[in-house]
């Protein structure tokens, strides 16, 4: 077949200055190395390096003109703030909820869905509509029908005596309203992605189960939920994660008045400058956290697939 | 698409009706505040809101006032007219223009190449690459913000569009990759083969060959590229500082602070910064939808 495929013969741990020269030797392989290397360069210097320097930070008082050595002190700081803690709860609230709830609708929508009807081509296009939309001008137009006096949802929660008092002056309303603009915001897209999971199983498969007797219920618990899982744990991480860094929704919806630990941070690098090395520390909190987010997701997704 | 009849009526009118009730939704939030937009702030206080608009008041713009239509008089709704006049907002519309823009463009020349070898070529080290540039989809872009800062004030980059489109470039670079490798992937490798047969070099085989079978894979990636370029918030907000350079989704929250009581202007800004993602994305929905889920399912 193609050049591409063949391989440098040895590639031993004893001779690895040969097998180095294997793969730059080859125009091809070499070539291969060119083409990523923008990529790698982009990826190393603008993400690997600024996290690296930002670890390297977080471990000194940054004042202007003046750097002391302080070792954790700024996790110490942030750890004894109460805003960080309210921060990390809001975080919290919003991920469980809004990924909860995305799942769940997500799920029911592909389900509803998944079989061939007039008018498709228009619900794919209606249901991608909310992704398009920038994060930022949603959490505007979500405040806009939040607003006393004019917004429509201020209207429904006031005439049902949902809320006492304005949604966006209460704490946990705006923190609930936040989850719901969410919620509208990415279900159509989990929709979609759970959608073509569904689409890739062999319709056989359910008519087996079929001629074994197994009722709609059982189709769905043993056939469809395995073979999608997946699916569903792809679209969850990606949620998870994105739901994790929450910014650009919190920042509009609630005008800065609702911390999430990303909006936290950005307070503290951006606005309060002597707070730069605390706010430092948040953000490797994020990051870490994050990572320790993916790693239980991806462990959870290794285990699954195997027994599967 | 697979297709099943419906068992009975009921069942079809069940199923459209989840289905209507479904579009009604999602759709809700942009007409209402595209109604919001239109309407008179008499009509907009009003108790219980109206459900149809039924005050819509126009105002001419004129040469001189809106840059975008100088020249032209056209009659406009009163809320899009003081946003059209705000020149920080239309500033704001060009930088984002600019910023966006030269991402794309960034984006699909680096992005494709590196597809490309990761599609096509064998080489040690290609699978961790794949995975190390998707890894950067979940990282949280407010980790490194303040180590940007620091970096672009000794670089001089703070509040210019090269600070901002450095690291929108990363976040949307991952995206650019993943789609153009999914679509080299599905090309027959036929013809390359056949071009590399007549002696052409890897280069030549894909920027002869590839690139021009790959045009309408590199338009819709670059499409989404722009978008999520269009979108981005948390590093033009860092990183800039005034209307020479911030983006329209840095001026809007703003718009909003400056407005405080003018909804009908929030509301127009609004439609306005959406408007035209809404019409490219029907506009090429069917590959959106594809290169968006291509991932999921493999």
């Amino acid at each position: 077949m193609s050049v591409a495929t063949e391989r440098a013969p040895s590639r031993g741990i004893a001779t690895p200055w040969r097998s180095i020269k294997g793969e730059f030797g080859d125009s091809d392989k070499r070539t291969g190395y060119i083409m990523v290397l923008p990529t790698l360069v982009i990826v190393l210097l603008i993400a690997a390096g600024p996290i690296a320097y930002a670890i390297y930070l977080s471990l000194w008082r940054i004042l202007p003109g003046d750097w002391t050595f302080v070792g954790l002190g700024n996790y110490a700081t942030l750890f004894s703030d109460p805003e960080f803690y309210t921060a990390l709860f809001n975080t919290a609230v919003f991920t469980i909820g809004s990924v909860a709830l995305e799942g769940a609708f997500g799920l029911t929508i592909a389900l509803v869905l998944n079989r061939g009807f007039v008018g498709q081509g228009a619900a794919r296009a209606i249901a991608i509509v909310p992704w398009a939309f920038p994060t930022v001008v949603s959490g505007i137009m979500w405040r806009l029908m939040y607003t006393d006096q004019v917004g429509i949802f201020a209207y429904i929660a006031d005439s049902l005596g949902l809320v006492d008092g304005p949604i966006l002056a209460n704490t946990t309303a705006v923190l609930i309203g936040a989850i719901i603009s969410d919620v509208w915001k990415t279900t159509p897209f989990v929709a979609l992605l759970l959608l073509a999971g569904m689409q890739v199983i062999p319709l056989d498969v359910y008519e087996a189960a079929r001629v074994d007797g197994a009722t709609k219920w059982q189709q769905f618990t043993r056939v469809t939920l395995p073979l999608l899982r997946p699916a569903i744990m792809v679209a969850l991480l990606f949620r998870t994660l994105d739901a994790w860094r929450v910014y650009d929704l919190f920042w509009a919806l609630t005008d800065r008045s609702l911390d999430s630990l990303s909006v936290y941070t950005f307070k503290f690098v951006r606005i309060s400058q002597l707070n730069l090395s605390v706010g430092n520390a948040a953000a490797v909190f994020v990051f870490l956290s994050s990572l320790l987010i993916a790693a239980v997701f991806i462990k959870v997704l290794g285990t699954r697939a195997q027994e599967a | 698409m697979r297709s099943k009849p419906f068992t009975s009526p009921l069942h079809a009118t069940g199923f459209y009706v989840t289905v209507v009730f479904f579009a009604f939704v999602t759709l809700f939030p942009l007409l209402w505040v595209l109604k919001m937009s239109l309407i008179s702030s008499t009509e907009l206080f009003a108790s219980p809101p109206t459900i149809l608009p039924e005050s819509i008041t126009f105002k001419s713009l004129t040469a001189g006032t809106c840059p975008l239509f100088a020249g032209i008089e056209v009659p406009c709704p009163v809320n899009f007219e003081t946003v059209f006049i705000d020149p920080i907002f239309i500033a704001g519309l060009a930088n984002t223009l600019v910023i966006a823009g030269i991402t794309t463009a960034i984006c699909l020349v680096v992005g494709s190449m590196a597809a490309y070898a990761l599609a096509r070529l064998t080489f040690y080290g290609n699978k961790p690459t794949l995975s190390l540039v998707l890894a950067i989809t979940f990282f949280p872009a407010v980790a490194i913000i303040a180590p940007l800062f620091l970096l672009f004030q000794k670089l001089g980059l703070i509040n210019t569009y090269w600070g901002i489109i450095i690291p929108d470039v990363l976040f949307a670079l991952p995206l650019t990759v993943y789609l153009l490798v999914a679509y080299f992937r599905e090309l027959p490798e036929d013809l390359e083969e056949a071009a590399k047969m007549d002696g052409a070099n890897i280069w030549q085989a894909f920027f002869k060959v590839t690139v021009p079978l790959s045009i309408p894979g590199i338009v819709t990636t670059g499409l989404l590229t722009f978008i999520y370029a269009w979108n981005e918030f948390l590093f033009a907000n860092t990183l800039s500082f005034d209307e020479t350079v911030q983006p329209a989704t840095v001026v809007i929250p703003q718009f909003a602070s400056t407005y405080t009581t003018d909804y009908g202007a929030q509301a127009a800004a609004s439609i306005i910064l959406t408007a035209p993602l809404v019409l490219l994305v029907l506009f090429f929905q069917r590959k959106i939808v594809a290169g968006l889920t291509a991932g999921a399912v493999k």
